[in-house]
């Protein structure tokens, strides 16, 4: 019996999107095995993709201080993990206190100059972050707070993406709820905390999940404000270890995995809420 | 001042206050560092610092390496844009298509690249790019080409961290790709293909003019992504071989923070920002003739 032509069309097409997924996963695939392998495994060809056998070495090197003919040896991996997880957390969670009342302020509490400071926040959203950071980084170095979790948090604080993304989730709650409760008399604080927070709960989320990534993944900034070896984030900590052990291939792939697993777990978890927030950005409806 | 209008400045005067602190107060600053030659003799001492004019931007304009990075910048943005946007639009329509099952867990999975760290990815993309014992010169091997140098060859170093960014970033694009091709109306779909028109007549005259807007604001914001790049060549290649994938950023990062000329790294920061605003500016005039916008 001869296929359908749409049973055909529905073959390749599958087929297709199955193969680009697959091609696409392979570096993290790539990069999680051979963190597994025994050390020098992966410079042999062809590249092996397989551990010939499964091994923890390369996690307990990275991972664990070790005395060395009389000196202790260590990446620093495991306070960069503890600075990454408590600057992302800080950030967002003060990011968080600090953008959507103010997003919340610009949909719909009337002040006067609102619509002013609306249109200046938006054009502020073409200045490139990093024309600022040069005298922010005199600045804080006046006031002491180079090379301190403060330092590396404060810029990303001034979240004027974060204002107008919960400015626009607001604007979808009617006016008449609000007024409602304004006639029975609840103060502003209480028809924010009682009504409009809760309906805010999932673009919260959204935006909490892009605050940690955010904050998780950045790079530049941590890489100019600290200099203190035990203040790293993973990434300058691992931008750090790849210049000096750029051969040890297997090495690097562990930390690679150490940076790159968490957050993948946590999109993965949340990925509901990632992508709806993605496209409230981009498509108006 | 009334209840509400009191609240209202409760809820933005703190983010408004660091806002003007870490964002608008440095960027003012920005311009006036950039007319002054604030270096580590600065640094150490205020009164060190002279005001230079339009000193730095002379000098920039002098500077071979300046133009070397401006030069690498431009083909990042001019090769990337083109290559990102493409790739994206493949996936989405690919995945577009009605035929295709599981959509949103193919959906994640090629998102999935955009939200690791650039950091963490490019060390895997180094080794996955190694000319002797990385996948990619394998995979080349097997339809018989022969190994690339991909990050010790000038030539070769920016197609191959373009390859990386694509990689990275293609997932982003996609989704908003999708949910715009999801917008198309599918009566005019069905009407052209009433009319006869081909597969490539009804992508051409029917999907292309309804998605263009939502292409052309992803290439605005490729643009600026692309002459934002810092940390590719940073872990990849520390801005080598031959200088050949030295960015406006990366340039700026070493003028600033490994030779701490602050001043002269301000005029470049001022020159990137200028870029970004220009591109925009030119891409939006670009739309309005088409009336895509």
């Amino acid at each position: 019996m001869a296929l359908k032509p749409r049973t055909v069309r529905t073959i390749v097409a599958n087929a297709a999107v199955a193969l680009l997924t697959a091609v696409t996963l392979l570096p993290l695939f790539w990069m999680v095995t051979v963190s597994f392998m025994p050390r020098g495994e992966s410079n042999r060809f062809p590249p092996p993709f397989w551990p010939s056998r499964w091994s923890w070495e390369n996690y307990y090197e990275l991972l664990v201080r070790r005395l060395i003919d009389g000196a202790w040896f260590d990446y620093r991996i495991v306070p960069a993990l503890w600075n990454s997880i408590a600057i992302a957390a800080l950030s967002t969670g003060l990011g968080l206190l600090l953008t959507v009342p103010a997003g919340y302020a610009f949909a719909k509490l009337r002040f006067t100059g609102r619509e002013r400071l609306l249109r200046l926040l938006i054009a502020a959203l073409v200045v490139p972050g990093q024309v600022a950071m040069l005298p922010l980084f005199l600045m804080l170095k006046e006031i002491g707070l180079v090379n301190s979790y403060a330092g590396v948090i404060l810029p990303g604080l001034a979240g004027i993406f974060a204002i107008l993304f919960v400015r626009q989730a607001c604007l979808r709650i009617p006016d008449e709820m609000i007024d409602a409760a304004r006639l029975d008399g609840a103060s502003e604080a209480r028809i924010f905390r009682s009504i409009v927070l809760p309906l805010l709960a999932p673009i919260t989320v959204t935006l909490a999940l892009f605050m940690f990534l955010g904050s998780w993944n950045d790079f530049l900034w941590p890489l100019i404000v600290l200099s203190d070896q035990d203040k790293y984030t993973l990434p300058v900590a691992i931008a750090g270890i790849v210049r000096e052990h750029a051969q040890d291939g297997e090495l690097m792939m562990a930390a690679a995995v150490v940076t790159t697993l968490p957050v993948l777990a946590l999109f993965v978890t949340l990925q509901r809420f990632y992508m709806r927030g993605l496209l409230g950005g981009s498509v108006k409806g | 001042m009334t209840r509400q209008s009191r609240a209202a400045w409760l809820f933005t005067a703190p983010v408004l206050a660091i806002i003007a602190l870490v964002f608008v107060l440095p960027t003012v600053l920005a311009l006036g560092l950039s007319v002054t030659d604030y270096s580590i003799y600065a640094l150490a001492d205020w009164s060190n610092l002279r005001f230079v004019g339009l000193g730095n931007f002379v000098d920039l304009l002098t500077t071979p390496l300046f133009w070397r990075a401006l030069g690498n910048t431009a083909l990042f943005a001019g090769l990337g844009v083109p290559m990102a946007i493409g790739a994206s639009l493949a996936a989405a329509l690919l995945l577009h298509d009605t035929t295709i099952w599981w959509k949103p867990l193919w959906r994640v999975a090629l998102f999935a690249p955009y939200v690791t760290s650039v950091v963490a990815t490019a060390i895997v993309w180094r080794f996955l790019l190694n000319t002797r014992f990385g996948l990619i010169n394998y995979a080349l091997g097997l339809i018989g080409i022969g190994p690339v140098d991909w990050l010790g060859d000038p030539h070769a170093s920016i197609p191959a961290i373009l390859i990386f960014v694509t990689w990275k970033i293609f997932g982003y694009n996609m989704i908003v790709f999708v949910a715009a091709l999801s917008a198309v109306p599918q009566d005019l779909m069905e009407a052209a293909r009433l009319d006869g028109a081909s597969r490539w007549g009804r992508f051409r005259h029917v999907t292309l003019p309804a998605i263009g807007p939502t292409l052309l604001l992803a290439a605005v914001m490729s643009v600026a992504g692309f002459l934002q790049l810092f940390a590719e060549p940073y872990v990849m290649t520390m801005g080598g071989p031959a200088q050949s994938t030295v960015t406006v950023l990366y340039f700026m990062f070493d003028e600033g923070f490994k030779w701490w000329n602050l001043g002269q790294a301000s005029a470049v920061a001022l020159i990137l920002f200028i870029l970004i605003l220009g591109v925009t500016i030119v891409q939006t005039r670009i739309g309005r003739r088409y009336e895509w916008l």
